[in-house]
């Protein structure tokens, strides 16, 4: 969380140079002008990206059953079909709400556990303290196949008593998310300094008042924050929740989309659950964003730095 | 007396998440190698970990060492296509999101905002949607062939095992993540450096790489490794975009592993090895960006 840099210079503020030497030369000379291949080169980088989904969302309102040719809108795959829709199949309606169950579960779980974490391993100085910091991050880092293949493998051998489905799922996705808060809100925690706490304590509170009333509000928008990016982390998940499931009634929407579609069984179906996941996503983005503005309100900070640290950057 | 007091406070709020991290974390890695270093259950086929390491067994690791490096060695030229599918996919993603992040970091102007907002989006976009987007551009019949045959080229069947598919699916979808560490690196490049070169007579080209590009040495690092550490345990992208046998990478061969009874203990074996592959790099990551943010403060 860095204090916001100057914004970029605007070239087009720039005074150019005098017109009369603006020859085609001079033009390529200035050394401020506007650096259009770099624009149209970002352009079409962004409609790379983003053109193949807006096809991908189109399709899910086909009315054929080809993921490839535009046959006519229908809402046919969302709930017309009694059969095939994602409302009336029940193998793609159990997927909407696993993956909701589970995102709700690992977030409530996950969010607390790291920021006590992050609280304590920051103020606790210690040889035991720094190892475990260090064993988080690593866990922030490490392939998630790997950790998969330590989840599955633990829970099939040692621990066999979680059997695989929904437990299992949430015991893994909880580790491999909590990063996630304890990582920001230290982040946040080094910025704050312990100024805060020592006048907290100055004027008589406690450590616990102190942590109550002075350090949680003041740490509220990176736990937001934090809270956001695991909710989104766990609608996007794959991996685990791919080595974690056991049947259809434990099955999220990624493993669905990606087991179905590799079958062979693809349809546009899949693209109406590919959209579900997308709107949730878009409407925790958005929630995310608005509330991060909101919990900033006092603060010097921007749009900008709003929109980045919701999508984990800077934390 | 006090001081403990202190510590004490700290060590119950950081408590349950060490207990968690023990449990859920630390000890799954030890089942992992008691069963790289365990045997097989003969009659079930399924593994067996041994937890003492003096009883160790290396019969998975020498059926390993034989899949990679001996005569019927089928695992080595996975290896040797995992390096290469993804050092090409991870330049590749440097050299799209390099200029895309430096231009919004420097050049948006009063855009940024729309630039950043289009740029994040596939973040938010499930991993699974963006490659399903692909798989419905690229079938037979589908836009990709459409478009190429409007220059009477004819269709290509891109899923059916191509090279090419797999590495655009890597690109796909990792870039997004890479370009914003770019953006965020590049972005808190003091501005007044870069007037400096200009005032000191260096042209546009000069000014980046005797500035820019040095100061964008740690971002370009730490993003490169963003995006190499998650491919190197990829094996949906490339099950989605080919499913054949002859683009399979090394995470496709732990996956199949793991499903395939007998085979298990192999899996583990490789997912240790993988690991300590990438310890080095994971530990330069941690230590990156410690420093970094230490230096933010």
């Amino acid at each position: 969380m860095t204090a916001p840099t100057a914004p970029a210079e605007t070239p087009a503020a720039q005074p150019a140079a005098a017109p009369t030497a603006r020859t085609r030369r001079g033009f390529r000379r200035n050394p401020w002008r506007h650096p259009w291949f770099l624009e149209g080169f970002t352009w079409l980088y962004l409609i790379w990206s983003l053109v193949p989904i807006l096809i991908a969302v189109l399709f899910s309102f086909n009315k054929g059953k080809s993921q490839a040719t535009w046959q006519g809108f229908s809402l046919r795959w969302y709930y017309k079909d009694p059969v095939n829709s994602v409302l009336h199949d029940p193998q793609l309606h159990a997927a909407v709400i696993q993956t909701v169950r589970l995102s709700v579960l690992t977030t409530v779980i996950a969010v607390p556990l790291g920021v006590a974490f992050a609280l304590g391993i920051n103020r606790w100085r210690g040889y035991t303290a720094s190892t475990f910091n260090f064993v988080m991050i690593l866990s922030f880092v490490i392939p998630e196949l790997i950790f998969g293949v330590a989840m599955f493998f633990v829970f099939t051998v040692l621990f066999t008593s979680v059997h695989l489905g929904t437990t299992a799922e949430v015991l893994g996705l909880v580790t491999w998310n909590v990063s996630w808060p304890a990582i920001i809100v230290q982040a946040r925690l080094v910025t704050l300094g312990r100024q805060y706490e020592e006048a907290a304590a100055d004027l008589g509170a406690n450590r616990w008042q102190a942590m109550r009333r002075v350090m949680l509000p003041l740490l509220g928008p990176a736990i937001f924050a934090s809270a956001v990016l695991v909710f989104s982390g766990v609608i996007d998940d794959f991996v685990i929740v791919d080595l974690l499931s056991s049947n259809a009634s434990n099955t999220p929407m990624s493993v669905i989309i990606y087991s179905t579609q590799h079958g062979g069984n693809g349809g546009p179906a899949l693209n109406a659950l590919g959209t579900i996941s997308l709107v949730m996503s878009f409407i925790i983005a958005i929630i995310g964003y608005l509330g991060y503005r909101w919990l900033t309100r006092g603060e010097r900070g921007s749009g900008i730095e709003a929109l980045t640290t919701i999508a984990g950057s800077e934390g | 007396m006090r001081r403990q007091k202190k510590n004490a406070f700290w060590i119950a709020l950081a408590a349950p998440g060490i207990i968690w991290l023990i449990v859920l974390f630390i000890v799954p890695f030890y089942a992992v190698l008691a069963i790289a270093m365990g045997k097989l259950d003969q009659l079930f086929e399924s593994p067996v970990a041994v937890w003492n390491p003096f009883a160790w067994s290396s019969e998975n690791l020498i059926d390993v060492w034989r899949d990679l490096f001996g005569s019927a060695a089928f695992a080595g030229p996975i290896l040797l296509r995992t390096v290469v599918y993804v050092a090409i996919a991870s330049l590749l993603s440097l050299a799209i999101g390099y200029p895309a992040a430096y231009f919004v970091a420097r050049f948006a102007g009063r855009r940024k905002g729309l630039f950043l907002v289009l740029m994040v989006a596939p973040f938010w976009i499930s991993y699974m949607m963006r490659m399903l987007a692909w798989v419905d551009l690229l079938q037979t019949d589908g836009y990709a062939n459409k478009a190429l045959s409007w220059f009477g080229i004819s269709a290509v069947n891109w899923l059916g095992g191509k090279p090419v598919t797999v590495i655009l699916g890597l690109v796909y979808g990792y870039i997004p993540y890479l370009i914003l560490v770019l953006y965020a690196g590049l972005d808190r490049i003091d501005p007044a450096l870069i007037e400096a070169g200009r005032d000191l007579g260096l042209g546009r080209v000069r000014t980046f790489m005797r500035i820019t590009l040095p100061l964008s040495r740690q971002p370009i690092l730490t993003g490169l490794l963003i995006t190499v550490l998650p491919m190197l345990g990829d094996y949906y992208t490339n099950n989605l975009l080919s499913g054949a046998a002859s683009t399979s990478m090394i995470g496709n061969l732990i996956q199949g592993q793991l499903g395939t009874p007998g085979l298990e203990g192999q899996g583990a074996v490789l997912s240790m090895l993988l690991l300590l592959v990438l310890l080095i790099p994971m530990i330069y990551y941690v230590i990156a960006t410690n420093r970094s943010s230490q230096a933010a403060s």
